[in-house]
């Protein structure tokens, strides 16, 4: 981009001013129809009765709502105390999400920062094996994925074979299978924004905190870390945010032994469970959870361009 | 201490880099693999074979598996290329109309899509399609993979976008094109390589969905995914395996063929 | 780019249109359960175009049909509670005897039965046992009880899959602590959250689709599963055995059911005279390896299905259908359930 043209990056013109609706109506109507709408609907839908084995009657109520929060025992009859199923079932779905994202962060970190400190040529050969396996179908890889980690599977097979182990390691329908499943679900997601935000870090920089007698530490706090955080915060929520709601994981890789907030709402709408206002409650309590996480990163990112 | 310390020569990290790619490909070579394995059991190595890619064309869930690729192919062509069209649009208005009403409030529904969690998507969409006695097979996977490919057209269309002066637009008006003439001969072809990376994009994400159309789909209407899911639900066999490996190499096509797309773009621009 | 959004357009008329061809059937059923050739004799035979869509559980499809797929299937397979729920929701439509020429070739103690009295809106399929079956070489004992299940030896703990549904996993619960099912009775609901509850710490997995896979993988040693899917992996090369427990098992009958609003009535009508035909019922069983619900299936069964084990249970064998409960009885197992899967 030649730095004397009029118009910088980012800029915008006016040339098409008064077609701006005309231009976005499609997106408008689109958008707004078929997912503004629906969501909206459900938004409305849990505050509804329920109907006995799915559907809703048209009469308001707070019930699913207090069914998520308020424990009546077994027999929903106990005075109301704070229910834990449910909040539990979130608690969980948040911590496997977390854990899946420090291993993401663990790994896709060292990864990004080898990969951008690369000469141009072969950076993008890099970037370009660590993306394949991202555009592989996420079914196929959540199968293969177990079918490598069962305990009959090649990898036990091959440490049996070796000797290493005696036993088979076990990994299949436990939680760490889930994480594992995730962190290979959206590594990528991960690497790519880190990599981003180091490509552009000037290392004269931290040469000349070198200079200054800077320790590979202070450097490393001081200098690297404000420039590369929004690429690590990026990255966390791009692996934060689909974890919470991932579905095949925990059923393929977990063994559907508990559930997490996917299947939980899937099994209001598809399941024995068939309770559609709680369903729509539990999907709007996920969605506000996340707009939030959003709405924190979209307030720390204006504050960095602020400064 | 050292006196001068190489932050770019971490050690290590390139053993995390290779670790980090032995995770990546390991089970899908492992699949690749085991989808020449001539054994019914797919835990024994029993030679090599093409039997399971002959079974993929011929055998007798055949016809259920070419059904269900050909409606992932339609459904991620037309919804790929509606989601484009609207993209496209979105993204002139974005960047080439000035400030307008309801401006941020367009950036956030372009985004919506990317902001709202998958499942509650599935969800939302089923109610509604449901409530609103809309149960067209094909047609209902088509509006919901249209809406969520949206997005992911408009971000590389955008970008493209606003690295492209409007200059040249202004010069071919000065010399009396018409708008509509500026915008198809000029620029379009400058912004086609955006429109190209969008549309590649927005085609593998559809072809990719599983949650969303698993929820909307009608009666008797698989896409790819949602048929290798009912299979693999029951147990990995080697057929499925022939199948992913197949997908894989044409996700590897595809991949390639927007690389080069990009790059003949970028070395344009230079 | 109109030329594009048109030619787009043309594309989603040819889709919606393509849909409402003549010569359709819709078949909503469980998975691996009817073989595709028969499915492709029916569509020779009349020529009509069938297609199919599989669930997993009875709850499945009736959750489905909910949420607004009645009226685009033709006919379903539900198990026989399930029919008695969809017919109190008014999903199923009837035909009358005459409408099948078939109709007098169900077994007389399939005729009229307490789902569907007289027939009116199902014929039998398939019917079966649910229990569940264990490897031997993982466990040497007699199997004989559920406590295999429920209160395992140290040699299956970790290694039990059961099925991923509440109507199946809690009746084979309560039939294994001797209560009746649908109670009310406090005491003993609590019992049977205290049983699942503890024995979840010994299970690997709930599936239902994946319960013959995980027993020929060796990912499971003891699994609960269906009669005929248990034979299909001892057939698959897993050794097991099919227990009959002393504790009682589950008993039940899949129907073929014309649903309310079926787009394809008259198709529908001629596929369930199709499969009363004692060959095409006998060609389900040789597949499914359950038993026919049919009169003169037995010339065209494979001897090694007609004797399997798994279909012919010991005389004094207790089984019990499942039943439907009430709404406010259902409420408690549903809690039961979440409960345990929280």
């Amino acid at each position: 981009m030649a730095a004397g043209a009029p118009m910088g990056a980012g800029t915008t013109s006016d040339i098409y001013k008064g077609d701006a609706a005309r231009l976005m109506m499609p997106t408008w109507l689109i958008i707004g129809i078929f997912l503004l709408a629906p969501v909206i609907m459900m938004g409305v839908y849990s505050f509804l009765t329920k109907e006995f084995r799915g559907g809703v009657v048209w009469e308001f109520s707070f019930a699913a709502y207090d069914q998520f929060f308020f424990d009546r025992g077994l027999f929903g009859d106990d005075p109301p105390t704070l229910e834990w199923t449910y909040i539990g079932i979130f608690w969980r779905s948040i911590w496997q999400a977390g854990l899946a994202t420090i291993m993401c962060l663990l790994i896709g970190f060292p990864t990004a920062w080898f990969i951008a400190t690369r000469d141009p040529k072969s950076r993008s050969i890099w970037l370009f094996l660590i993306t394949i396996p991202y555009w592989v179908n996420l079914l196929i890889r959540t199968v293969s994925m177990k079918f490598l980690i069962r305990d009959t599977g090649p990898l036990n097979e091959f440490l049996l074979a070796a000797g290493v182990i005696d036993t088979p390691l076990g990994l299949i329908n436990t939680d760490f299978a889930v994480q594992l499943g995730l962190f290979y679900s959206y590594l990528p997601f991960m690497v790519l924004p880190i990599y981003a935000a180091v490509e552009r870090y000037d290392f004269a920089l931290s040469e000349a905190a070198s200079d200054l007698y800077a320790g590979t530490w202070t450097i490393l706090r001081l200098v690297i870390f404000p420039v590369v955080k929004p690429g690590i915060i990026a990255g966390c929520i791009l692996v934060f945010v689909p974890s919470l709601g991932a579905f095949l994981a925990p059923d393929l890789l977990g063994g559907a032994k508990t559930f997490m907030i996917g299947s939980l709402i899937e099994e209001q709408f598809k399941g024995s469970a068939g309770n559609w206002p709680f369903g729509a409650a539990a999907a709007m309590i996920l969605l506000t959870l996340v707009l939030v996480i959003l709405l924190i990163y979209a307030r720390a990112q204006n504050k960095v361009e602020d400064r | 201490m050292a006196a001068k310390i190489d932050l770019r020569r971490f050690p290590g990290f390139l053993g995390i880099t290779l670790i980090c790619l032995v995770v990546l490909y390991a089970p899908l070579i492992i699949v690749a693999v085991y989808s020449f394995n001539d054994s019914t059991s797919i835990t024994n190595w029993g030679g090599a074979t093409l039997n399971w890619y002959v079974d993929v064309f011929t055998g007798p869930e055949s016809p259920k598996f070419q059904q269900a690729a050909l409606n992932s192919l339609i459904i991620a062509v037309c919804a790929a290329g509606a989601a484009t069209c609207i993209a496209t649009a979105a993204a002139v208005a974005m960047t080439r109309a000035g400030r307008f009403r309801g401006k941020t409030l367009s950036f956030a529904l372009i985004n919506l899509p990317l902001m709202v969690p998958e499942v509650v998507t599935a969800v939302a969409s089923l109610v509604f399609f449901s409530a609103i006695g809309f149960t067209n097979g094909l047609f209902t996977i088509l509006i919901a993979h249209t809406v969520f490919c949206i997005p992911f057209a408009y971000l590389p269309i955008s970008a493209r976008m606003q690295s492209i002066s409007d200059v040249y637009e202004q010069a071919a008006m000065d010399l009396y094109a018409t708008p509509r003439e500026a915008f198809t001969k000029v620029l379009l072809p400058l912004m086609m390589p955006g429109i190209l990376s969008g549309s590649l994009l927005a085609f593998i994400i559809s072809l990719d969905d599983f949650l969303i159309t698993n929820f909307v789909k009608g009666a008797g209407v698989e896409t790819l995914p949602t048929a290798i899911f009912g299979a693999v639900k029951q147990g990995i066999k080697p057929n499925i395996m022939a199948i992913s490996t197949l997908m894989l190499g044409v996700s590897i096509v595809f991949v390639t063929l927007s690389w080069l797309v990009g790059r003949v773009g970028q070395n344009k621009q230079k | 780019m109109k030329k594009l959004l048109a030619s787009t357009a043309l594309i989603f008329v040819g889709l919606t249109g393509a849909a409402q061809a003549e010569g359709k059937l819709s078949i909503y059923h469980w998975f691996e359960y009817i073989p595709q050739e028969l499915l492709d004799k029916f569509s020779q035979e009349y020529d009509v175009e069938v297609t199919m869509d599989t669930f997993d559980s009875n709850e499945a499809l009736l959750a489905s049909l909910k949420a607004g797929k009645l009226g685009s299937y033709d006919v379903a397979v539900p198990g026989d509670y399930m029919v008695k729920i969809m017919k109190d929701e008014g999903m199923l439509d009837t035909f009358a005897p005459s409408d099948l020429s078939n109709f007098n070739n169900i077994e007389e103690k399939w005729l009229d039965v307490g789902f569907d009295p007289g027939r009116g809106s199902s014929i039998p399929y398939q019917w079966g046992s649910t229990s569940f079956a264990v490897n031997k070489d993982v466990y040497s004992g007699k199997p004989d009880s559920l406590a295999l299940i429920f209160d395992p030896p140290a040699e299956l703990k970790g290694k039990i899959n059961v099925l991923d549904t509440a109507g199946e996993t809690l009746t084979l619960a309560s039939l294994y602590l001797g209560i009746p099912q649908c109670t009310s009775d406090r005491e003993q609901l609590k019992e049977l959250n205290a049983l699942v509850q503890k024995a979840k710490a010994d299970w690997a997995s709930f599936g239902s689709d994946v319960a013959k896979d995980v027993l020929v993988s060796g990912d499971a040693a003891a699994g609960m599963i269906w009669s005929g899917f248990s034979a299909k992996a001892r057939q698959e090369g897993a050794n097991i055995e099919y227990v009959f427990p002393k504790e009682g098992m589950i008993v039940w009958m899949d129907n073929v059911v014309l649903l309310k609003d079926a787009p394809n009535r008259e198709n529908a009508l001629k596929f369930m005279n199709f499969l009363l035909e004692p060959e095409n019922a006998a060609a389900v069983t040789n597949y499914a390896q359950y038993s026919a619900g049919v009169k003169g299936v037995q010339e065209f069964l494979a001897p090694e299905v007609a004797n399997s084990p798994e279909s012919n249970p010991p005389a004094d064998v207790k089984a019990e259908f499942v039943q439907a409960c009430t709404e406010d009885v259902q409420v408690l197992y549903d809690a039961v359930w979440t409960n345990l899967k929280k």
